[in-house]
């Protein structure tokens, strides 16, 4: 079948419309530049009623929102999973990776935590500290401007707080705490934890005439109608679309690879339509990959040419490689001061947490290099599929029957709403060589696009990480009032340190460096290999910090694209 | 298939009967069209393929008629309607429970086998079905299993101990997301709000208060309209 190609030369092809590639079309538009973007699910916007699940009650989803079809419930934005059908994955030495993709305008981040992180100073350069890993070529001042720059664009709320690792910025003013999480403030603070406001993307207060104000539903994950959370979709690229420049998107449209030409440049790309499952060709003059980490490296390694016969920007071997995640374990605990509430007030909030602990302990006495940050949960939530399971089975701290029926039961349920209390830690793994993604040369997706293979350990440091996790949650709990819930996992369960990419924080497959030999992308995120290809999701990171990456994604898309513009001006790519 | 298609054949099926498309007159495709875009917006933002694979385990049945009355009666044991609350059967909270069984095919083993179980303890003990126990005669079968010890393993639990957990958990899972269910419950939320701490006599009931060093520091709801500006250092100024 003959492939058919368009005519046009695009200035620039995004691939990927997430945090990445959603911020690369907003500024290239900005600019008044010609771009298409490609992504490889449907157009989505969560203010549709046919796509909107914002403010729909359980009882509307017959599974009662139930994980059966979305893995985090039916109500979840984010269409996708850790599995997709007719587009698998292996693994390598019956090594464990869990590869979540959500493929749909905006991507991953329709249903995103929105905890919006800055790296700190010792983030970018971990190395001078411990020894482990590599620093990144940049340090936090090259990133500073960036980031104060995300934070007015898009809208954060936090505090300064003058922290050393945890940098300040230019917030919106954090919602009020709830009642457990008073209760979790207590707790950290007698077990000599600190306890800052949170720091996550929804407004509070108004950034622009554009986007609504939080009306405190709760419900982020779900992607917000009056977009006051930050979505890629809703935030940039339909604000892309009315600025100076052209946006032609391409939607339901799989890239299979980036072409070439003689010189070894990029010429374009090739990708599938999945409505016609034909082959199709767009040219452009720069090619910016925001497919998520392991997804631009698929491309990469799967854009083979006399050029590039190792995949494109991988005459390093390194494209796949150093692929981390963040670490991440839990512990719930039952806090009996939380019995018996008053339902007389709307407590939903902000989707998330309004509290939280970053980092403070001293790595240099412990067991393990780098820190992990504690999220808390709990609270009068919307009752969805799992509600009233093992109702009364706190009754046993009480002595009394756990079980039976009716009007006891009822009561029971009551009496235990909202008095459970989450927290969860999410860490800073090392980056190694040995745990990467390359293509499996067996397997081909149902777009007959070769498949990626995966190979990943963790090692002592992170078991060492969760066990600390564990001991701490467990101290809190109990400083709280509390009970801690289900068995402590010990080693034989790492410590609860969950498989990796649980935690969706997949991040270092192209990393960035001054050595084309040691890294894959340089400094602006772009291949040493190709100098106009260059990639904006979290492939470029060297290191990942405890801290969740999308603000970092977001903060070096927009630098490498400012870069990619000055470039284009200069006709120096 | 795309979304618009993939919708109207599932209307097709479903709301016209065995009306075929081609054979639509222009009025028809408006008609069907509007019905389309109502479905879809019913549907609580499902994609296509979500859309078809609920539709499609709605249409099937999985109890038999008996089954279904067992459950109902097991259902209103777990959650009587009385005076002051609603009962299970008031939420049609068997109809959840044999959808779920559908939608997770693990669970039906567990349920029907579960079921006939009862009926066949009942039978033997009472000489007539569960369906038609009195009161007493199910307190009589119900209590030996309705109790369990948290500190025994699940898989070592007695199985019908372990069944009547597993309908107990469905039964409470259906009714409470019920609009009755959450009625009773006292759920506030789920409404546009605007979160402005915790009611005073809540933090007192609790034995908790606010640190007024925090929340001068937190949103101002009086000010959340006005547009977000700041200083060079990043303080806010509106």
């Amino acid at each position: 079948m003959q492939i058919i190609e368009d005519s046009k030369v695009y200035d620039a092809i995004v691939v990927g419309s997430g945090a990445g590639g959603g911020m690369a079309t907003k500024v290239l538009a900005d600019a008044g530049l010609n771009v298409a973007v490609v992504e490889a699910g449907p157009f989505f916007d969560p203010a549709d009623e046919k796509q909107r699940t914002q403010m729909k009650w359980p009882y509307e989803s017959p599974r009662r929102g139930a994980s059966t079809t979305r893995a985090f419930g039916d109500f979840d934005a984010a269409y996708g999973g850790w599995e997709i059908e007719g587009e698998p994955y292996t693994h390598k030495d019956n090594t464990e990776f869990h590869w979540f993709r959500s493929h749909m305008l905006g991507g991953r981040t329709n249903h995103w935590g929105r905890i919006s992180l800055r790296f700190g100073p010792q983030d970018f350069k971990h190395k001078d500290i411990d020894g482990y890993g590599d620093n990144w070529p940049i340090g936090y001042e090259d990133v500073k401007p960036y980031y104060d720059r995300v934070d007015k664009m898009i809208g954060v709320f936090g505090t300064n707080e003058g922290l050393p690792n945890d940098p300040d910025g230019f917030f919106l003013p954090p919602p009020k705490p709830r009642l457990h999480e008073l209760f979790y403030i207590r707790g950290a603070q007698k077990t000599k934890v600190p306890v800052y406001p949170s720091r996550m993307s929804m407004l509070t207060k108004r950034i622009n005439p554009d986007r609504g104000v939080c009306f405190y539903c709760g419900q982020c994950s779900r992607a917000c109608q009056v977009y006051a959370d930050f979505s890629a979709g809703t935030c940039l690229i339909f604000p892309a679309q009315k600025s100076r420049g052209q946006v032609d998107l391409f939607v339901n449209c799989v890239v299979r690879e980036v072409t070439t030409d003689e010189n070894g440049r990029a010429t374009g790309v090739s990708y599938i339509n999945k409505e016609d499952r034909k082959e199709y060709k767009l040219k452009g003059k720069v090619v910016i990959l925001g497919a998520s980490a392991c997804s631009s490296a698929r491309i990469l390694l799967n854009s083979k040419s006399p050029q590039h016969p190792n995949g494109l920007g991988n005459s390093s071997d390194l494209v796949g490689k150093y692929l981390h995640d963040s670490t991440g374990a839990s512990r719930a605990g039952f806090i009996p001061d939380l019995m018996n509430r008053s339902v007389s007030y709307n407590e939903d909030g902000v989707g998330g947490m309004h509290v939280y602990s970053p980092w403070w302990g001293d790595n240099s006495k412990l067991d393990f290099p780098r820190g992990y940050h504690i999220e808390i949960w709990g609270g009068m939530g919307m009752p969805s599929y799992g509600f009233g399971f093992n109702a009364n089975e706190f009754n046993k701290f009480f002595g009394t029957k756990v079980g039976g029926y009716g009007d006891v039961l009822r009561s029971d349920v009551k009496k235990y709403y909202g008095a459970v209390v989450g927290l969860s830690g999410r860490g800073e793994s090392i980056a190694r060589k040995e745990n990467y993604c390359e293509i499996d040369p067996n397997v081909r997706d149902q777009w007959g696009i070769p498949v990626l293979r995966f190979h990943y350990k963790w090692s002592d440091l992170e078991r060492n990480q969760a066990r600390h996790m564990q001991d701490t949650f467990e101290e809190i709990i109990v400083n709280m009032g509390g009970e801690p819930l289900g068995d402590k996992p010990g080693k034989d369960r790492d410590y609860g340190l969950l498989a990796p990419g649980m935690i969706i924080h997949e991040v270092g497959t192209t990393r960035m460096g001054d050595d084309p030999k040691t890294s894959v992308t340089n400094r602006y995120n772009q291949l040493h290999d190709a100098d106009n290809v260059f990639v904006v999701d979290a492939g470029p990171f060297v290191s990942q910090a405890d801290k969740n990456c999308t603000w970092t994604i977001l903060a070096l898309s927009m630098r490498a694209s400012e870069y990619i513009v000055n470039e284009l001006k200069q006709q120096n790519i | 298939m795309d979304r618009r298609e993939s919708l109207k054949s599932i209307v097709l099926g479903s709301l016209a009967g065995g009306l075929v498309l081609q054979g639509c007159k222009p009025g028809e495709e408006q008609e069907l069209a509007a019905a389309i875009d109502q479905k879809a917006s019913d549907y609580y933002g499902r994609t296509p393929e979500e859309l078809e694979r609920d539709e499609e385990l709605m249409e099937e049945t999985l109890l038999t008629e008996h089954e279904r009355q067992l459950l109902t009666v097991l259902c209103d044991v777990i959650l009587p309607p009385g005076e002051q609350f609603k009962g299970a059967s008031d939420a049609d909270v068997a109809g959840f429970i044999e959808f779920m069984a559908k939608d997770l095919p693990d669970l039906q083993t567990p349920l029907r086998g579960g079921l006939l179980d009862l009926d066949h303890k009942s039978n033997t003990q009472f000489g007539k079905s569960f369906v038609d126990t009195t009161e007493a005669e199910q307190k009589e079968l119900i209590d030996p299993i309705a109790y369990y010890d948290p500190e025994v393993p699940q898989l070592e639990r007695d199985p019908a101990v372990n069944f009547f957990s597993l309908v107990r958990n469905l039964t409470l899972t259906g009714f409470y997301t019920s609009k009755i269910g959450i009625e009773e419950l006292g759920y506030k939320g789920n409404s546009p709000n605007v979160w402005d701490g915790v009611p005073e006599e809540v933090l007192a009931q609790h034995g908790v208060a606010y640190d007024p060093e925090w929340i001068a520091k937190c949103v101002d709801q009086e000010k959340r309209n006005i547009q977000a500006e700041w200083d060079d250092a990043g303080n806010l100024i509106t």
